[in-house]
């Protein structure tokens, strides 16, 4: 019997089986921010055991609250900074260089292929792009990872989503996860690991990929997963030169995790995105979602365009094909969120920043704020906003708001009409 | 060990998600203290009184995916806090499960026709839980209604509340 990559990667870092179905494995990188970091530290300090397992292995970040808003935030920050400094944990991203977790991390070539990743931070998932088990955590796990490197999980069972067919233009990666998530429901894979394979994940960019992984938690999975390739070879080729001949010794290599053809899966799911629309959420759950063209005419307030999710370049290059030479409309707020300094930088470079500007966007630096609102963009009671983000839950971007999540390109869309409506992108 | 046994709040709703048992503003808090008043403060169910509704009560009672979405173990401590150190559920969300036991509390699952019935003969009756751990049995108590159910755990998770959470098992075993 083969075995699925997860499974592959569970028996690579297996440490012990504490009961029947656990597995405690090795962990390659432990990714910490300002938000669930600092209990944890103060409790290791409490506890007497201020030590870090692996200085190379811990990477730290503020990034959900930047700059601080308040003395709290401040404070939040200072913990993580100082702690940094103290055990000398170099990759420590601090104001000016900081960015958005899981979108920074995999910038700098901190995932590979085979790694084991935690974070206290549910969106983990995303990292499972480069074919890594990357998981979500509580403050008590990642203390652990912190002090001893190691996490406790099920042995992987795995839903493998095959995605086929003809994607239609206009049509993008957010769709084709919230169509799954629609699918799946929000507990459908709890326990699970998602892998996506298939003709359209062949073709899908990293960046791509790592909007798809990113919203496997939302499904309920621990981790979304997908096969290493040669696009993910030349994403991390600057980071890997040195350890390898060519790009087909790095494939190779990376080619030992990949699922076996005779691998047992959880379930099997045909998910063909050749009929798919762009699609909205509607309701407080991310498995409420609906053809975009079905929900015309709801007013937003706010349209934000940013996050984890989908607050890479190649969002921000969609939104801005869509911004080129309009405005907004003047009952709309437009906040945009460049990931990283890199992407800020790269979308100045290229004149996307300008056409956010023109079209009347509010630019902010990189960071997670408004997303789970805490800063930056948070709603008022009664307020609608049409948001690139991944959770519409009651309140998520401040109380008595309601959030619609959508693509970059309907959130462009969105902002210029002043209600939720479809792209010019979409042709459908 | 923490106490598992008092009285019951239910919460009748599928996929109470963490930012609606804790929401993110307070998450820059840096005492589990200061979470307390703020639990279940944005719970999306019909006439629950938040501050009100749970006064005293030490057990929740809910229906399935609890806990889903945001990892943050705030959500974990806003209870422990309020000493609720026990949910019953139909199921959980994952890290939400994980993060319960972490702290040396507990997250059982119980199978859908139990909970219907609990749900049934309890939910609008004050009700109290006692739990015995060791024979793995509940006995829920409302008026002269009493029930017997039993659960089960794996030895991981009893592990994990025997010894106070993972820090201490992971801490003393790697």
């Amino acid at each position: 019997m083969g075995k699925t990559i997860a499974e592959k990667i569970f028996d690579a870092h297996h440490v012990d089986s504490p009961a029947e179905d656990i597995h405690v494995i090795r962990l390659d990188a432990v990714f910490c921010h300002e938000i669930t970091t600092p209990m944890a530290i103060n409790d290791l300090v409490r506890r007497n055991k201020d030590r870090v397992f692996d200085t190379n292995k811990i990477k730290a970040v503020i990034d959900h609250v930047t700059p601080a808003k308040d003395s709290k935030t401040a404070e939040q920050g200072k913990i993580l900074r100082d702690w940094a400094r103290r055990h000398n944990i170099l990759d420590f991203f601090d104001i000016g260089r900081n960015g958005i977790c899981h979108v920074l991390f995999p910038e700098k070539g901190f995932v590979r292929p085979g790694f084991t990743v935690i974070m206290g931070d549910s969106h983990t998932c995303t990292h499972g792009a480069f074919g890594a088990f990357a998981a979500g955590v509580g403050t008590t796990d990642l203390e652990v990872g912190i002090l001893k490197g190691v996490c406790a999980f099920h042995y992987p069972s795995t839903i493998k989503i095959n995605i086929s067919g003809q994607m239609p233009e206009g049509v993008f990666a957010k769709d084709i996860i919230l169509s799954v998530i629609g699918c799946l429901g929000v507990n459908g894979a709890t326990n699970k690991v998602l892998e996506f394979t298939g003709p359209i994940v062949d073709a899908m960019t990293m960046e791509s990929r790592m909007t798809l992984c990113n919203m496997a938690v939302e499904a309920g999975a621990t981790s979304g997963i997908c096969l290493p390739d040669m696009t993910t070879v030349e994403y991390l080729w600057e980071f890997i030169e040195n350890e390898y001949s060519d790009k087909k010794e790095a494939l190779d290599d990376f080619s030992g995790f990949s699922s076996d053809s005779d691998a047992r899966y959880d379930q099997v799911i045909e998910h063909d995105v050749s009929r798919l629309e762009p699609l909205v959420t509607f309701g407080y759950k991310p498995d409420q979602v609906k053809p975009v063209k079905e929900m015309e005419a709801i007013k937003v307030d706010q349209v934000y365009i940013g996050s984890c999710t989908n607050g890479r370049i190649e969002d921000l290059r969609v939104a801005a094909r869509e911004l080129a030479g309009q405005k907004i409309s003047n009952s709309v707020r437009g906040i945009v969120s460049p990931a990283t300094p890199k992407i800020y930088r790269q979308a100045m470079e290229e004149g996307i920043l300008k056409i956010f500007l023109d079209a009347g966007f509010c630019i902010t630096n990189p960071t997670c704020g408004a997303c789970l609102g805490m800063s930056n963009g948070v709603l008022a009671q009664g307020e609608v906003c049409a948001s690139t983000t991944n959770r519409n839950f009651n309140g998520r971007m401040g109380k008595g708001g309601m959030v619609h999540l959508v693509s970059p390109a309907t959130a462009a869309a969105t902002a210029i009409a002043g209600y939720i409506t479809n792209s010019s992108l979409f042709k459908g | 060990m923490k106490n598992f046994s008092g009285k019951v709040l239910f919460l009748d709703r599928n996929d109470i998600n963490t930012d609606e048992i804790i929401p993110a503003k307070y998450l820059s808090e840096i005492s589990k203290q200061a979470l307390g008043p703020c639990l279940l403060e944005d719970i999306k169910l019909d006439g629950f009184r938040s501050r009100i509704d749970i006064q005293e009560k030490s057990v929740i009672i809910t229906r399935t995916n609890f806990g889903c979405g945001s990892s943050r173990e705030h959500a974990a401590w806003a209870l422990e806090v309020n000493n609720i150190n026990l949910v019953i559920a139909e199921s959980f969300a994952r890290i939400f499960r994980q993060n319960m036991f972490n702290c040396g509390m507990m997250a059982v699952e119980l199978p859908a026709e139990t909970m219907d019935r609990i749900f049934r003969d309890f939910a609008d009756k004050e009700t109290y839980l006692e739990t015995y751990l060791e024979k793995n049995i509940f006995f829920i108590t409302a008026e002269e209604h009493q029930l017997e159910v039993s659960f089960s755990i794996s030895d991981f998770d009893r592990a994990l509340v025997m010894t106070g959470g993972w820090v201490e098992y992971a801490d003393s075993k790697y």
